[in-house]
């Protein structure tokens, strides 16, 4: 070494470069100020011992650091602080942060301290659960760009959070709703106690003056809790009647507006009874069953979308000008960026040029990295590992796969099960029933006892608004989905809960399903001239274009630099890939592709792959295939439950059969191209059956969506992510079984559910009718009714 | 007897309304939003000496190139 080394990261320090550092008062040379700045932040720390105690030079401060830096600075930039900084008043800001790295309260707490500590910073509130900083800060005293730097330093990644997306309205929905429970709450609590005094003033002998005050106190209080905590109800109702339907809104608020029209009329006489009390606890605990039937819904919404936050804000577009970096929303389709090793892709793109493996973790939750070369695709979030990729961008924002994952997450959330669909459309005509009803009795008491006519009228509109009714369904799915989605089970089709529990047969797909998906390449047997190797070198850069599990092992054994150019290649699920090699066709797959015969297979429990050209076999490849930990136990699991199970596989027979001997499968199929699978998967549903498919994989899409229920595994290729009905995002195959029981878990607290409300309607409606419950008890009975039905549903979590 | 009551509704009026502002505080400032966080912070200390300090130059962040 020629000039002195750098205290930090040891690489030579240049010529004329001045960048001290003073550790415990000895003072050491550093070569840039990317080191002096981490240094600093060591010793600042108090963790000066890392340099006594380290064992290697650290890698990056070098030459990173102030390239972070420089990215961080564009946060400052107006124009990019406008798609996600609220101004809050004169010079304040504010901004919500996504950080990644949360794993514990702790985490939390330091960031909230140590922000808190930066001169200009106003407020920091740290979210434990969804991840999310809502910081404040003075822009006189401190720029954004510091106090990102500050979140890095501590080990942390901040990504600015676009305010104007779904989620922050969602956030100003919620705290609107609980605006009006807490009217409606403190309303209610009060009108009670005056309620209490009223009525035991009937008792005693309450005097008119006083008992006027306490009504007139009363109806103060009802004011707000007609005028602005029970809006949602008008609206919905009133949005109903405009499309010419009834929901159970509009019995509601008939009994709303009615208590209250005919309240006031009592109050202003002084005669008759009031229901203010009915009126607020009527609301309060409708208000109250919905925001927890939301909430549990949308829980499942918010983990989607965290996804959505991997999508870095920031890209280095490539252009004739040179490199500049750029906010993410300016990306067009057509622009050609820089993805440099560590960084997450911006966009979907196709990589122009390098080659690199990618982690696709976050889509596929597969760890082992996909290699990606000239022509591959990548997708938005995935992050690059090894060396730098220029892309092409062919999608951004509302285009890009992890957009369409939480877009199919909605989708599912939006779409009702069958049963879900009935309940809507009875208490459809039950209120129908209802107002008829309602209007028959108010007509007779009218004409029997006209006095207590409308007191009547009114309790039977409350005792018997469907509101168990319309929770009883959507209450227990959004429970079980949330459920299974903490398990690592995603559910993305509405139905997919109430059909799971009807399900007799379950038909697995053999490789990356009841295996690891990652066969070995166990034996080459060359079969002409060529040699192993060679034969594996072909094999492989055949491979290149597939993505059956199969193709893996190729790739693996062959090193990336000596794959062979292929043009013309062609992918044909369930046999193979042909492709042009230095002029010569190449077949590889199984022999029908190839177009010869072979010998048959010896050895059980392989996977037998042939290499062939024009006229040949060429080489016998003989991989095998591990299977899961944890098949055995989900296939014990699901015998014990008297499912019947079967594989269909597009291996053959032996390897087929091996497996399912191992497993305790009688059912297996080998053999079979997707046709094959789809034509056996009808015959059992023709006979009966209903089928829930596990599958991996393009060579199941069609069979996954022939299926009455389908399940891909997370590690699945993107097709059959898109037609299945549940995701196993976890991996973990016993959680199968354990869906399967939660699905009937469900169904039967759906059907507990619709039993009750059905039975309480059956039995309040008469007594109501006949004058036996007074308004607030009607309040309290239908509150109670739907309570009931969320709490029943929320037993499921 | 009935001022008294009157004064005593006046009463019930002011705390409820002190009481309505207190809970639209609280929930505009989003303390609603977590429910899980607040119960884990209570158990960490403010002081412990390990608390990083501010650590970023802000001269640094100025002239880095």
């Amino acid at each position: 070494m020629n000039s002195a080394a750098c205290f930090h990261c040891g690489e030579p320090i240049p010529r004329g470069v001045d960048f001290p550092i003073r550790i415990e008062h000895t003072p050491h040379a550093l070569c840039c100020r990317g080191c002096q700045a981490v240094a600093q932040a060591i010793v600042d720390n108090g963790l000066a011992d890392y340099y006594k105690n380290r064992t290697k030079l650290p890698q990056r401060g070098h030459e990173l650091l102030p390239a972070e830096l420089e990215q961080l600075r564009l946060y400052d930039h107006p124009q990019i602080q406008k798609s996600f900084v609220l101004e809050t008043g004169p010079h304040l800001k504010q901004a919500v942060l996504i950080l990644e790295g949360i794993t514990c309260a702790a985490c939390v707490w330091l960031n909230e301290r140590h922000l808190l500590q930066l001169p200009g910073v106003k407020s920091v509130q740290v979210n434990y659960g969804s991840h999310r900083a809502r910081i404040v800060w003075d822009e006189r005293e401190i720029n954004l760009s510091q106090i990102l730097a500050e979140i890095q330093l501590l080990g942390y990644h901040a990504h600015p959070y676009n305010a104007q997306s779904a989620a922050a309205l969602r956030e100003k929905r919620h705290k609107k709703d609980l605006r009006r429970l807490a009217i409606a709450g403190i309303s209610a609590a009060q009108v009670m106690m005056f309620a209490v005094a009223l009525y035991a003033g009937i008792w005693y002998g309450m005097e008119a003056g006083t008992a006027g005050l306490l009504r007139w106190a009363s109806l103060t209080l009802t004011l707000p809790v007609m005028f602005y905590a029970a809006q949602p109800f008008y609206s919905a109702a009133w949005s109903a009647l405009r499309s010419r339907h009834l929901n159970m809104d509009v019995p509601v608020v008939i009994a709303l507006v009615s208590a209250f029209v005919g309240s006031v009329y009592n109050t202003w006489f002084g005669a008759g009874h009031v229901y203010f009390d009915a009126i607020s606890m009527f609301t309060l605990f409708l208000l109250g069953t919905r925001l927890l039937e939301q909430t549990a819904r949308e829980r499942s919404v918010e983990a989607a979308e965290n996804l959505l936050k991997l999508a870095p804000a920031m890209a280095t577009r490539v252009s004739d000008a040179g490199q500049q970096f750029v906010p993410v929303l300016e990306l067009i389709p057509g622009d050609r960026l820089l993805v440099k090793p560590g960084e997450a892709f911006p966009a979907d793109g196709m990589v122009e040029s390098g080659v690199s493996g990618v982690d696709e973790a976050l889509l596929t939750g597969e760890s082992r990295p996909v290699s990606k070369l000239v022509g591959s695709n990548v997708i938005a979030g995935s992050i690059n590992l090894d060396s730098p990729l220029t892309i092409i961008v062919t999608g951004i924002g509302e285009h890009t796969v992890l957009a369409s994952i939480v877009r199919m997450l909605d989708h599912a959330l939006a779409e009702k099960p069958r049963l879900a669909q009935l309940a809507d459309r009875v208490s459809g005509y039950f209120t129908w029933a209802l107002l008829g009803i309602t209007l028959l009795v108010g007509l007779a008491w009218w004409a029997v006892e006209a006095d207590r006519a409308f007191e009547i009228v009114l309790a039977l509109l409350v005792v018997t608004c469907p509101c168990a009714l319309s929770l009883a369904a959507p209450a227990a799915l959004a429970a079980g989905g949330s459920h299974l989605l903490r398990r690592g089970v995603l559910i993305t089709r509405g139905h997919a809960l109430e059909t799971m529990a009807q399900v007799t047969r379950v038909v697995f797909d053999k490789t990356g399903t009841l295996t690891v998906g990652k066969p070995v390449l166990q034996a080459t047997q060359a079969l002409a001239e060529l040699d192993a190797a060679r034969c594996r070198q072909l094999a492989a850069s055949l491979e290149q274009a597939s993505e059956h599990p199969l193709a893996q092992p190729f790739l693996a054994c062959v090193a990336q630099s000596e794959l062979l150019p292929v043009s013309d290649a062609r992918n044909e699920p369930g046999r193979g890939v042909s492709g042009v090699v230095a002029g010569r066709r190449y077949y590889i797959g199984r022999t029908e592709l190839a177009g010869h015969a072979t010998q048959s297979s010896i050895d059980s429990g392989m996977t037998q792959v042939w290499l062939a050209d024009e006229t040949r076999l060429l080489a016998r490849f003989e991989l095998a295939d591990a299977l899961r930990n944890d098949a055995k136990t989900l296939i014990d699991t699901l015998k014990a439950r008297g499912m019947q199970l079967s594989i269909l596989s597009g291996d053959d027979l032996t390897t087929a059969r091996h497996i399912g001997d191992q497993l305790g499968i009688d059912d297996c199929r080998g053999g079979l191209k997707p046709a094959d699978k789809l034509a056996a998967l009808q015959a059992m549903q023709a006979a009966g059956e209903v089928v829930m498919m596990l599958g991996d994989g393009v060579n199941d899409a069609p069979v996954l969506a022939a299926a009455q229920v389908s399940l891909a595994m997370g590690g699945g290729t993107q097709v059959a992510r898109a037609t299945s009905d549940i995701v196993l995002l976890c991996e973990r195959l016993p959680e199968v079984a354990h869906a399967l029981d939660v699905s009937r878990q469900t169904m039967s607290i759906m059907h507990q559910n619709f039993a009750w409300a059905i039975a309480y309607n059956l039995i309040a409606v008469p007594v109501a009718a006949l004058g036996f419950v007074s308004p607030w008890l009607a309040a309290l009975g239908m509150s109670a009714s739907s309570l009931i039905v969320v709490v029943n549903a929320l037993r499921l979590r | 007897m009935t001022s008294t009551l009157i004064f005593l509704l006046g009463l019930t009026g002011v705390f409820l309304l002190l009481i309505g502002l207190g809970i639209f505080w609280a929930i505009k400032s989003g303390q609603f939003e977590d429910m899980e966080g607040p119960s884990q912070r209570i158990l960490m200390d403010d002081d412990d000496p390990l608390l990083p300090r501010r650590v970023v130059d802000a001269d640094a962040l100025k002239k880095a190139p």
